[in-house]
């Protein structure tokens, strides 16, 4: 999995495990390295061990075992504050007691340095979130936006070259959140900082990441950019976390080369791309994303494999259409269409066909 | 950038409503929208304090009205009037100031007054309350009591029986007063009788049938000398009016002095003078080492102050006790906040066990633990720390009491520090070493600035109690080691001085709300959590 050669990794783990009570692994077998400069998230629903492995990386958890490094140097015996990473805490832990500016002050404070330069890089890191005229506020006179952004000043003003982020904007409403997304994002990219960011939202990882680490049940399931992981899950669970997907379980009939033939639970044959079967009557689990099924004949491609559905459901979303349909058995087939001026609605009841190319189609593990 | 941030004044904007209208909010049957708003609240509020009324009641008739009662008493004084009102009124007339004795009126007013307070056994109780203010008056007061029957007063008993015996009978006293023009005429006489019947009817014995006391002669002897108008009243009253000139005067200072050479004492007579009002400040200034004198307001003798060293020292200790409590409250307090739930609960159950056992029990295993002969020095003398002889004293003083208490107060410091030290989350400690800061100053700069407020409770809970404690310095406390609660209760059960003991207490519970105020100034009372 550690596709960056280890000349350059940043930050490496190596062989990572934790058990908190001896008995079962929460962290299994990581292998990860970045570069120095990387956006990458850690995505992964809770208790998936994203959390853990961040509190590693920042030293407040001891991994069991193996080696974490850091800018080349096994870290596991330093200390948290001696790490000199950036952290940016779910509720954002500013300083209750303290005002904004003193809270910014605070690690440049305990590193020593002179009271003018202080100041200086206070107002600097305000300015760079846009926060210049809050310092003397204390945290609780802000809204959540602005402890935020006060918190991101705070993890950034001691120049970290490391910034750790756990589920920063997962107290913030949607649209706040979805403007902080790039903010982070553009301040990260200016700075140059590399940055190891954790989320439960897929979206945030997408949008945000150069690469992102899906993790389930103490493993990385797949490490990629975001493109990637979107278009070609390498497994069912990556498939059924990273967007909507539509499922269609059956067995594997053959597999020639780059398609493979499988046979669904209706007795439907189908065309598909294998990524994880490897041979014939293993039971596979079809992944079709919904935005690249089609069932306008006109649009369809020639050699689109077609399937009789049912319209079950026709939900209009604005700038989509959301058609749910039952296809091979499957009711919950969904489809989504852009809502363009000659798009057709679909009455729930109707028969009809619909098509998707068998390079869309992603035959993974059951 | 700040498009979702909400601004405060905005906020308040819109809950104002249509502010640039003017006049009140009107609801929409046209009321003020306050009004209909208290009349919806009304039933709400009465049911409310329907609720707390049983528990309300409760408390004002078992706790609040007698403090308030008791705390009255410290100024309360209305003895020496009630005893001594005739006396109360004649010295009004004498100045204090010069050296002089009260003349011959006062002496008289204060020979009835003592006379029937000494019927009705009141002069002791009286003797009492002013012995607090010098000392001596106790007794004089119980032995004039007794020699007040005995003045040569009867004298005049004879004078007058010599010229009518008529005047020995009640039934002519009675008569004689029932007469309205009469009692007019002779207006002290007749105030005495009356007192004198309403005493003896409270004894069921009846006026007609008792002697007629030389006091009573005495006023009618001294009405009538001062010429008091009895023409065409009575022949016996004229007759009598014609012939007192010619008794012999009875000089009742003598009498007095006879009884006890103090009467003769000017500063008995200034000290009932100054305690005369119905209300007096005398008890707050005795529970300040001060004392109300003819001269005004001055400091007691340095051998009578204690009240002044009793309350430096409950202080003292208190704050002692208070610190003990934090330098030891502290860490197990941080230990149980920081520890899982499950733990946390079986370590507070420890903590709370001392409030399942008896305060006397745990204060008694302390005088077994400490006392010389206890089991601290038998293991200190066995390690060969101390030698036999020089066993350590650590208990009947200050340290007994000290440790005692600490130990008897300390769950009080630790729940409301632990209740507080939950709400602060341990992201805050590893933000702050995220940042650089090491484990100390990430503890002193961080997580105890946010305990603070659980300091604070718990210190005030715990110096509360300390300053009002009893039982523990009772027992451990020796002499050195007593509290001015313990005085208190000297002067409720022993000394019986309840109104030195209501200001020395008023004095307390001042104390307590002076601090308490004093807090709320500095550190704020909304910082003080207690779960």
């Amino acid at each position: 999995m550690a596709d960056t050669p280890a000349s350059d990794a940043f930050v490496e783990f190596e062989r990572v495990q934790k058990s908190y009570d001896g008995e079962t692994l929460v962290v299994k077998d990581l292998n990860l390295s970045m570069p120095k400069g990387e956006f990458l998230t850690m995505l992964g629903p809770s208790g998936s061990g994203k959390t853990t492995c961040l509190m590693m990386l920042a030293g407040f958890e001891t991994a069991t075992h193996g080696e974490i490094k850091l800018d080349g140097k096994p870290i596991n015996n330093i200390p948290p504050h001696k790490r000199g990473i950036g952290m940016v805490f779910q509720n954002y832990a500013l300083f209750p007691h303290m005002t904004v500016a003193e809270n910014l002050a605070f690690p440049l404070e305990v590193r020593k340095i002179a009271k003018d330069e202080r100041e200086k890089k206070v107002m600097r890191a305000l300015d760079m979130v846009q926060m210049g005229q809050f310092g003397g506020r204390r945290p609780a006179q802000l809204s959540g936006g602005q402890q935020q952004r006060i918190a991101l000043a705070r993890a950034l003003v001691f120049e970290p070259e490391l910034v750790l982020m756990d589920e920063p904007l997962g107290a913030l409403d949607k649209q706040l959140r979805e403007h902080m997304q790039f903010e982070i994002k553009h301040l990260s990219d200016n700075l140059g900082i590399t940055v190891v960011y954790v989320t439960h939202d897929q979206t945030e990882a997408l949008t945000m990441s150069d690469r992102v680490a899906v993790f389930n049940d103490g493993k990385i399931q797949q490490l990629a950019p975001p493109d990637a992981l979107y278009e070609s899950p390498e497994n069912s669970f990556v498939a059924q976390f990273i967007g909507e997907n539509n499922t269609l379980e059956g067995v594997v009939e053959s597999i020639d080369g780059n398609v493979a033939t499988v046979r669904l639970d209706d007795g439907e044959i189908i065309k598909c791309k294998p990524v994880n079967v490897s041979k014939p009557g293993e039971r596979t689990r079809v992944s079709i994303r919904p935005e690249r099924v089609e069932y306008n004949k006109e649009r369809m491609s020639d050699d689109a494999h077609t399937i009789k559905a049912e319209v079950l459901e026709f939900i209009y979303m604005g700038d989509i259409f959301r058609t749910r349909l039952r296809v091979a058995g499957n009711s919950d087939f969904v489809i989504k269409t852009r809502n363009a001026p000659d798009q057709v609605r679909l009455k729930p009841g109707t028969q009809i066909e619909i098509g998707w190319l068998p390079s869309d189609c992603h035959a993974l593990d059951a | 950038m700040t498009t979702s941030s909400t601004d405060p004044g905005s906020m308040d904007a819109q809950t104002s409503g249509n502010g640039a209208k003017p006049g009140p909010m009107l609801a929409a049957d046209g009321t003020p929208l306050k009004r209909s708003l208290n009349r919806a609240l009304r039933r709400q509020k009465l049911r409310a304090l329907m609720l707390i009324a049983p528990l309300l009641i409760f408390v004002l008739i078992t706790f609040i009205a007698p403090i308030a009662d008791m705390l009255f008493r410290s100024v309360r004084n209305e003895i020496v009037q009630e005893t001594l009102p005739m006396t109360v009124e004649a010295l009004k007339s004498w100045d204090e100031e010069t050296t002089e004795l009260p003349d011959e009126k006062v002496f008289e007013a204060a020979y009835y007054d003592m006379f029937l307070a000494a019927e009705q056994k009141l002069h002791t109780r009286l003797g009492t309350r002013l012995n607090y203010e010098l000392t001596g008056i106790s007794s004089l007061f119980r032995k004039t009591g007794r020699a007040v029957d005995r003045f040569d007063t009867d004298k005049y008993v004879d004078d007058f029986a010599a010229l009518d015996p008529s005047w020995k009978d009640p039934a002519t006293w009675a008569a004689m007063f029932a007469n309205e023009d009469i009692a007019k005429a002779l207006p002290q006489t007749a105030h005495l009788w009356q007192r004198w019947t309403d005493f003896l009817q409270t004894k069921n014995e009846d006026p007609a049938k008792e002697d007629v006391e030389p006091f009573l002669f005495t006023s009618l002897y001294s009405e009538l000398m001062a010429g008091a108008d009895v023409s065409g009243l009575s022949p016996r009253l004229e007759q009598a009016a014609g012939a007192v000139k010619t008794f012999t005067p009875v000089s009742i200072e003598q009498q007095f002095i006879d009884a006890d050479k103090d009467w003769g004492n000017h500063e008995v007579w200034a000290t009932i003078k100054t305690y005369s009002p119905a209300y007096t400040p005398g008890y707050f200034l005795n529970a300040v080492d001060a004392q109300l004198t003819a001269d005004g307001v001055s400091a007691r003798p340095e051998n009578e102050q204690i009240y002044g060293i009793l309350f430096k020292r409950t202080i003292f200790m208190s704050i002692t006790i208070t610190l003990s409590c934090i330098m030891l409250g502290y860490p197990v307090a941080w230990l149980l906040a920081n520890l899982p739930m499950r733990t946390a609960n079986i370590l507070m159950i420890l903590v709370l066990l001392p409030f399942w056992t008896s305060l006397l029990v745990r204060t008694s295993a302390w005088k077994v633990m400490l006392q010389q002969q206890g089991v601290i020095n038998d293991v200190l003398v066995w390690l060969g720390i101390i030698s036999d002889s020089g066993r350590l004293i650590m208990i009947n003083n200050q340290f007994g009491t000290i440790v005692a208490m600490t130990h008897i107060l300390l769950p009080f410091m630790i729940l409301p520090l632990y209740s507080v030290m939950q709400t602060i989350p341990p992201t805050y400690l590893r933000a702050a070493k995220s940042l650089g800061a090491t484990n100390w100053v990430a503890f002193w700069r961080v997580y105890f600035p946010q305990s603070v407020p659980g300091i604070g409770a718990g210190s005030i809970l715990v110096f509360i109690l300390a300053i009002g404690y009893y039982i523990t310095p009772e027992i451990v406390g020796g002499t050195t080691g007593t509290f001015i609660s313990n005085r208190i209760a000297y002067h409720i059960s022993s000394s019986l001085n309840w109104g030195l003991a209501a200001a020395l207490g008023s004095i307390l519970l001042a104390a307590v709300l002076i601090l308490y105020y004093a807090y709320d100034r500095i550190v704020g009372i909304d910082n003080v959590k207690l779960g």
